[in-house]
């Protein structure tokens, strides 16, 4: 209703003829009712029409260079020797994520322990593992059975319980995991870290005050909203993770880029094809964990934002009816006038 | 140290003995004694730096005491008698503990994440007090006593400060304490909204239930308080009725600080 008193802007103010010119002009509406007229951005729609001619360069030379081969990239992209590549890829991926946050998280809270040693081996983990790259880690496994016939659980430097035959168990999807688990649990230890310090000491007084068990304050409490902070940090870890994972071709694990790798030896001038191919799964990969992202995040603001931000559709359907609204206002401005 | 503990009748609800606290070099508390009995409202009034918030956060062993005790109800609090000394309780027993006293901060200190409803009902069903819809059920009554059954499902960043810490208040009623102690609980609002959280806890008084509040508020202490406890340097200045304490000061710090604050 309010917005109907308010006249509809036939003319911009600065259009129209000043008072006082011309007999037969209408004298502007008093400034008290009239709109402010928007500021002009010139500068901004040079710029928009600069970056939309790039893009639209760009875009041609990708479809109509025939160096990029898409008729290839087509055939290459689900054949079955790329989707079992993407699928250790996956399993890589997923193992190593779910291994590492965990031991991420067992690291931060050692991190944080009253205890001095549990402090010390944490920090010096977390250290020596950003330290070294992780293809060394990774081969340095991979060569491990040559140090290590077997591996025994018992008391240090004493007798062995259980005796593994380290060969036997050391697969290379093992191997893989494992380097890309110690690897991924340094940086998930300080990702978590960072999120439980997040937290304001007043939740830790409150949980505490009210006598909650130690366990259920940290999972109840402290955890919920240190993930707040962990998620955005820890899904850019697993973006990073999930193209790492084409490390563990150097431990002769065939993921999507060791196959790329194989097939373009095999046929050499499809190289460029088949690294689109992979380009392009790993688009898809990271572009899913984004979208879980959204999503994830959205569920942990409860209580921290007062309104959620909207999801995709309800934008959509917020959208659609502005427009709908905008279209019914012009239309009865036009029938008023 | 010796007979205090424990009396021959009944028990009184709080007993500070010649708490000592030093943050490095700086002396906190300075040899406090203090007894409230039960049922009894006691206000702590004093400076900032005074101690007053450290005493409060040493009863329910917020804060370990580096000299003296403290006992609820004849319990010694933290630690336990072993011979002629005290030992450090462990960490479950001091939960255990504190889940029978209440407390409620100055910054309210309720759990963003959960609704009102849920901050009250989690503590009831995580120290096993009661079942999920038993604590439900207490959590509804409890917010409709402090005049917010309409919010059991909002989030405490959806609330004005206000109803925030009567939703904390609630909270700390959920585990039926015997001891509830406030900590400035008014001093991070609006001032026309201080008004609503007195009035819970003038409701409070004479239920039966213990209280200890650290305040500013002299108008309140002067007509709720059955002991006003005047706090300076980290001692007892003086303590008494509040006719004593806030209508004739008998020690001169005592004065200078009511003559500031009135």
């Amino acid at each position: 209703m309010s917005e109907r008193s308010l006249p509809a802007p036939t003319l911009p103010v600065a259009d129209r003829p000043p008072v006082g010119v011309g007999a037969g002009a209408t004298a502007p509406a008093p400034l008290s009712r009239q709109r402010v007229i928007p500021l002009r951005h010139p500068g901004r729609w040079i710029a928009t029409a600069v970056v939309l001619v790039l893009v639209a360069q760009l875009a041609h030379g990708l479809v109509t260079n025939p160096f990029y081969q898409w008729d290839r990239f087509q055939y290459w992209f689900a054949r079955p020797a790329i989707l079992q590549g993407l699928v250790v890829t996956l399993e890589v991926t997923a193992l190593s994520a779910v291994l590492g946050l965990a031991g991420g998280i067992l690291l931060a809270l050692a991190r944080q322990s009253k205890n001095p040693i549990l402090r010390a081996v944490s920090w010096t983990y977390i250290w020596l593992f950003r330290s070294v790259p992780l293809i060394v880690v990774l081969l340095i496994l991979y060569n491990f059975s040559a140090l290590y016939k077997t591996l025994s659980l018992g008391v240090p430097f004493g007798p062995g319980f259980v005796h593994f035959n380290e060969s036997a168990l050391a697969t290379d999807l093992v191997v893989a995991t494992v380097g890309l688990s110690l690897n991924e649990a340094a940086y998930a230890a300080e990702v978590v870290r960072a999120g439980i310090l997040s937290v304001d000491q007043g939740q830790h007084e409150a949980a505490a005050a009210l006598g909650l068990p130690k366990g259920y304050q940290f999972r109840r409490i402290v955890l919920p909203q240190a993930l707040r902070a962990i998620v955005p940090a820890y899904v850019n870890q697993l973006i990073g993770l999930i193209k790492g994972t084409s490390l563990v071709f150097y431990v002769s694990l065939l993921d999507l880029f060791g196959e790329v790798q194989n097939m373009g030896s095999t046929y050499p001038t499809d190289v460029v094809p088949l690294l689109l191919v992979a380009t392009g799964w790993y688009v898809v990969l990271t572009s899913v964990v984004s979208v879980v992202q959204f999503y994830v995040e959205r569920h942990y603001a409860r209580g921290a934002l007062r309104t959620l931000p909207s999801t995709p559709l309800q934008k959509l359907r917020a959208g659609v009816r502005g427009l709908r609204e905008r279209a019914d206002r012009t239309h009865l401005g036009t029938v008023k006038a | 140290m010796s007979s205090t503990t424990t009396s021959p009748t009944r028990a009184a609800a709080v007993e500070v003995r010649g708490a000592h606290k030093w943050y490095g070099a700086n002396r906190v508390l300075d040899g406090v004694d203090l007894t409230v009995q039960p049922g009894q409202v006691a206000v702590i009034l004093g400076p900032s730096g005074s101690g007053k918030s450290t005493l409060l956060r040493a009863i329910n062993h917020l804060e370990q005491l580096d000299v003296g005790h403290v006992s609820v109800n004849g319990e010694l609090i933290g630690v336990r008698r072993h011979g002629e000394r005290l030992k450090e309780l462990g960490e479950r027993a001091i939960l255990a503990q504190r889940a029978g006293i209440g407390f409620v901060f100055q910054g309210f200190n309720l759990f963003p994440h959960l609704t009102a409803l849920e901050n009250i009902a989690a503590a009831p069903v995580a120290t096993g007090r009661a079942t999920r819809e038993e604590a439900r059920a207490t959590a509804l009554d409890l917010l409709a006593r402090v005049g917010l059954a309409d919010k059991a499902d909002a989030y405490p960043r959806q609330l004005s400060g206000g109803q925030q810490q009567r939703v904390a208040i609630a909270r700390a009623l959920a585990q039926r304490p015997g001891l509830i102690l406030f900590d400035e609980p008014t001093s991070a609002l609006d001032p026309e909204l201080v008004g609503e959280v007195l009035a819970v806890i003038r409701d409070l008084a004479g239920s039966g239930t213990t209280l200890i509040v650290v305040t500013h508020e002299i108008g309140f202490a002067r007509e709720v308080a059955d002991l006003v406890v005047f706090l300076d340097g980290g001692h007892i200045v003086e303590q008494g009725t509040p006719a004593e304490v806030l209508d004739n000061p008998q020690h001169p710090r005592t004065r200078e600080f009511l003559s500031k604050v009135l």
